[in-house]
C-alpha cells in the first residue's frame, strides 16, 4: 500500500466510526430506537483503527460496553452494527445483544461483555487456545483504565504471563489532559498507582505507552507487537493516551457544536467555543487530516471527498438498519441452552 | 455376565481417561476431582499420563474460568476442577454472566462448552464457608445445564457427555460423600445424555425426587419405610436439574400421587422449593397431598458435628417427610 492509499484507509476507517456514531446520537433523540444509555467511541477512533489496522481477519479481538468503534475498526458492516444498535433483526446479533454486546464472530469478535473486566480472561482463553493449536492467531483485549481497579485484571494478567500467552492487552485510557499524553504518568482520580504502566511491568509485561489520538503511530507500533506476539513473545501491554470529547460526559453522548466538520481541521476557529481545544488538541481525526495534508498524502479535495463518500455509506446503512424489521418475540426461546 | 462394580472415585477416573483418550484436544484445568478423601489417589495415574494437557493455574478462579470459556468459544474443550463449590463463587461473573449467555446472545452461533467441576455440599467439618450448595443458583442462570450424578455409572456417563457432546456449558455438582459408594459401571465408554432421569426404584405408596446424594439417602428411607412402616417408595434420580426431566417425574407422581422432594441445598428458594413449584404446578391434578420438601435447614452450615447433622437432609428426615405425605 502507498503511503497515500494508506492515508485514505486509516482516515476512511475513522470517519466510519465518527459518523456512525454521530448518526447514533440524532438516532437516539427516538427513545424506542435506543433505549437506554451507551457509550461512545468519539475522539478514540485513532486507536482502535490503527490497532486492528496491523490484524489478520482471523486474529480475535474483544471490546466492551465501548464497543462500536472496534467492531467497525474490524470490518464491521455499518449496516449490520447499527441494525444491532437499535434491536433489529438484522443485527449480528439478531437484535438480543443492542448496544452493550455488539459483536460479529464472522469477523474474529465472537463475544462482546459489557461487564467491567468482563473480556479480559476470555481473551486470555482465546490466546491459550491459539497456543495450544500451534496457530499464530493472535488475541487483542482492548478495554478502558477502569479494569484496572477490577480484580480479574490481575488474575488475567499473571496468567497471561506465567502462560505466555499471545495476547495483547490494549488499555485505552481516555481521561488524559493532551499536555500528559506524552507523560510517563497516568494519574486516575480512583487508582492508588502514580502510573498504570507500571502494573503490568511489575508483572514483566512488556509495556508500550502511545499517543492514542495519533493512527499512524498506533497502527506501526501494533505492526511491530504483533509481530511479536505471532513470534511467541506474549504477552505484551499498551496504554493507548486519548482525551475526551467534550460530548462523552455522562451516561447519554451530546453533540456539542453539532457534527464533525471535516473543514475544521484547515480552520481551526471555527468550531464552538465548548470543543475548540478539544478539535485542535485532540481530535483523531483531525489530526491526521490535518498531517496527510501537511505531509501531501492527502489533499483537501481527497479528504473532503473521503469524507462525503463516508457520510454517504453511513446515511444508507442507517436506512437500511431503519428498515429492518424487529426480532419476531419467540425467536427469543431458541439458543438459549445450546 | 456379572456386574462390574466399581466406586464413584473409580468411576471419575475412568471418565476423565475416557474424554481425554477420545478428544487429544481436551484440556484439564486442575484435575483431582476427588478432594481430600481416601481415593485421591485414584487420579495419579492419569495427572502423569496427561501431563502436558493439564493445565495448574494459580489461586484465581475468575480469570481460569473465563479462560476456559475463551478456548471453548474457538474451539478447545476443557474442564475446569474447581475443588470445593465454594471456589467457584469466586467466578461467578464468568460462569453465570459470561459462559451462560455466549450462545444466546450470539443468536446461537457461538458456542462454550466448558465443564465446571466442583464438590457440593456438606462433607463433613467444612463449616460454613466449604459446605456451600450452589446447584440452585446455577439452576437459575438461564444457559448453564446442572448435572448432578448419584451413582458411579451416572458419574462416567454425564461426565463424557458434557465434556464431549453437550455444545453447551455445564456445573457439574459431585459429592465429596459419594466417592467410596460403590455401584455398577458399564466398561468401555457410554454417554448419558442430559435430561433423562432415572427410576432407581419403584414403588406405589410415594414418589421421592432426588439428585446426587440426596438419592442415595432416599435409597437408604425407602429401606426403612418398607422394612418399618410397610411403605413403598419409588425413587426418581434427576441425573440433571437443567435439563429437567419433566416427564419422568409426573409418571411416578401420577402413580403414587404423593412426593417428598429432596436435596442438598437451602429449603427455601433450594432446589426442593423449585421441585416442589413444578410438581404443585403441573403435576397438582396427580397429587393426593401437600408435597413436602427435605432440604439443608436455611442457616449457614455449622461445623460441631452434632449441629451438622441436625441441618443436613439426613435419611430420618427423609423418612418423616415420607410418613406425613402416606399418613402413616
Amino acid at each position: 500500500m502507498t503511503s497515500n492509499e494508506r492515508a485514505a484507509t486509516l482516515l476512511r476507517g475513522m470517519l466510519r466510526i465518527r459518523r456512525l456514531e454521530e448518526k447514533l446520537i440524532h438516532l437516539a433523540e427516538d427513545k424506542t430506537l435506543i433505549r437506554a444509555h451507551y457509550h461512545l467511541y468519539v475522539g478514540q477512533e485513532a486507536a482502535g483503527t490503527g490497532a486492528c489496522s496491523a490484524l489478520r481477519r482471523d486474529d480475535l479481538v474483544f471490546t466492551t460496553h465501548r464497543n462500536h468503534g472496534h467492531v467497525i475498526a474490524k470490518g464491521g458492516d455499518p449496516f449490520r452494527v447499527i441494525a444491532e444498535i437499535i434491536g433489529r433483526r438484522d443485527g449480528y446479533l439478531g437484535g438480543r445483544g443492542g448496544t452493550f454486546h455488539v459483536a460479529a464472530p464472522e469477523i474474529g469478535i465472537p463475544h462482546t461483555s459489557a461487564i467491567v473486566g468482563g473480556s479480559l480472561p476470555i481473551a486470555a482463553g482465546t490466546a491459550w487456545a491459539a497456543k495450544l493449536g500451534r496457530s499464530d492467531r493472535v488475541t487483542v483485549v482492548f478495554f478502558g483504565d477502569g479494569v484496572m481497579e477490577e480484580g480479574v485484571f490481575y488474575e488475567t494478567l499473571n496468567i497471561a504471563q506465567l502462560w505466555r500467552l499471545p495476547i495483547l492487552f490494549y488499555m485505552e485510557n481516555n481521561s488524559v489532559t493532551p499536555e500528559e499524553r506524552p507523560g510517563r504518568g497516568s494519574p486516575t482520580s480512583s487508582h492508588a498507582a502514580k502510573a498504570l504502566s507500571d502494573i503490568p511491568r511489575a508483572f514483566g509485561i512488556d509495556t508500550t505507552i502511545l499517543d492514542g489520538t495519533r493512527v499512524d503511530r498506533v497502527a506501526r507500533a501494533v505492526g511491530g507487537l504483533v509481530a511479536r506476539l505471532r513470534a511467541g513473545e506474549g504477552p505484551l501491554f499498551v496504554e493507548s493516551r486519548t482525551t475526551r470529547w467534550p460530548g462523552n460526559y455522562g451516561s447519554f453522548p451530546r453533540l456539542p457544536g453539532g457534527d464533525t466538520e471535516i473543514g475544521w481541521a484547515w480552520d481551526q476557529a471555527a468550531p464552538v467555543e465548548e470543543v475548540r481545544e478539544w478539535h485542535a488538541k485532540s481530535d483523531p481525526i483531525l489530526l491526521w487530516a490535518r498531517e496527510c495534508e501537511r505531509a501531501g498524502t492527502l489533499s483537501r479535495d481527497a479528504i473532503v471527498t473521503i469524507d462525503r463518500e463516508v457520510r454517504e455509506e453511513i446515511e444508507k446503512a442507517a436506512a437500511a438498519a431503519l428498515a429492518s424489521p424487529p426480532p419476531d418475540p419467540r425467536a427469543v426461546l431458541e439458543n438459549a441452552y445450546a | 455376565m456379572p456386574e462390574r462394580v466399581i466406586s464413584f472415585a473409580q468411576a471419575i477416573a475412568e471418565a476423565v481417561e475416557g474424554i481425554m483418550e477420545e478428544d487429544p484436544r481436551l484440556q484439564l484445568i486442575g484435575a483431582r476431582f476427588t478432594g481430600h478423601t481416601k481415593s485421591a489417589r485414584v487420579m495419579d495415574p492419569i495427572m502423569e499420563r496427561y501431563a502436558d494437557r493439564i493445565s495448574w493455574p494459580p489461586i484465581s478462579e475468575i480469570a481460569y474460568c473465563g479462560i476456559a470459556i475463551g478456548a471453548a468459544i474457538t474451539g478447545v474443550r476443557s474442564v475446569v476442577e474447581m475443588s470445593t463449590a465454594t471456589f467457584s463463587y469466586e467466578a461467578i461473573p464468568q460462569i453465570v454472566n459470561e459462559a451462560a449467555i455466549v450462545h444466546a446472545n450470539s443468536d446461537g452461533r457461538v458456542c462454550a462448552p466448558v465443564v465446571f467441576h466442583v464438590l457440593y455440599g456438606i462433607r463433613g467439618a467444612g463449616a460454613a464457608q466449604h459446605s456451600g450448595s450452589p446447584q440452585g443458583w446455577y439452576w437459575s442462570a438461564p444457559g448453564l445445564q446442572v448435572a448432578m450424578p448419584a451413582t458411579p455409572a451416572d458419574m462416567k456417563g454425564l461426565l463424557r457427555y458434557a465434556a464431549l457432546r453437550s455444545s453447551g456449558p455445564t456445573v457439574l455438582l459431585d459429592h465429596q460423600r459419594l466417592m467410596e459408594g460403590f455401584g455398577p459401571v458399564p466398561e468401555g465408554p457410554f454417554e448419558i445424555p442430559f435430561g433423562q432421569a432415572s427410576v432407581e426404584r419403584e414403588g406405589d405408596d410415594a414418589t421421592i425426587v432426588a439428585a446426587s446424594i440426596q438419592v442415595q439417602r432416599a435409597l437408604e428411607a425407602a429401606d426403612v419405610l418398607y422394612r418399618d412402616h410397610g411403605i413403598a417408595v419409588e425413587v426418581v434420580n434427576l441425573r440433571t436439574l437443567q435439563p429437567l426431566d419433566h416427564a419422568t417425574i409426573a409418571r411416578s407422581v401420577k402413580k403414587t400421587g404423593r412426593v417428598v422432594v429432596t436435596d442438598e441445598s437451602p429449603e427455601d428458594a433450594g432446589v426442593a422449593s423449585v421441585l416442589a413449584g413444578i410438581v404443585a404446578s403441573e403435576m397438582f391434578d396427580s397429587l393426593r397431598a401437600p408435597v413436602k420438601r427435605v432440604g439443608v435447614l436455611p442457616v449457614p452450615v455449622p461445623y460441631a458435628k452434632t449441629m451438622e447433622d441436625f441441618v443436613t437432609p439426613r435419611v430420618e428426615r427423609i423418612v418423616a417427610a415420607a410418613r406425613e405425605v402416606v399418613g402413616r
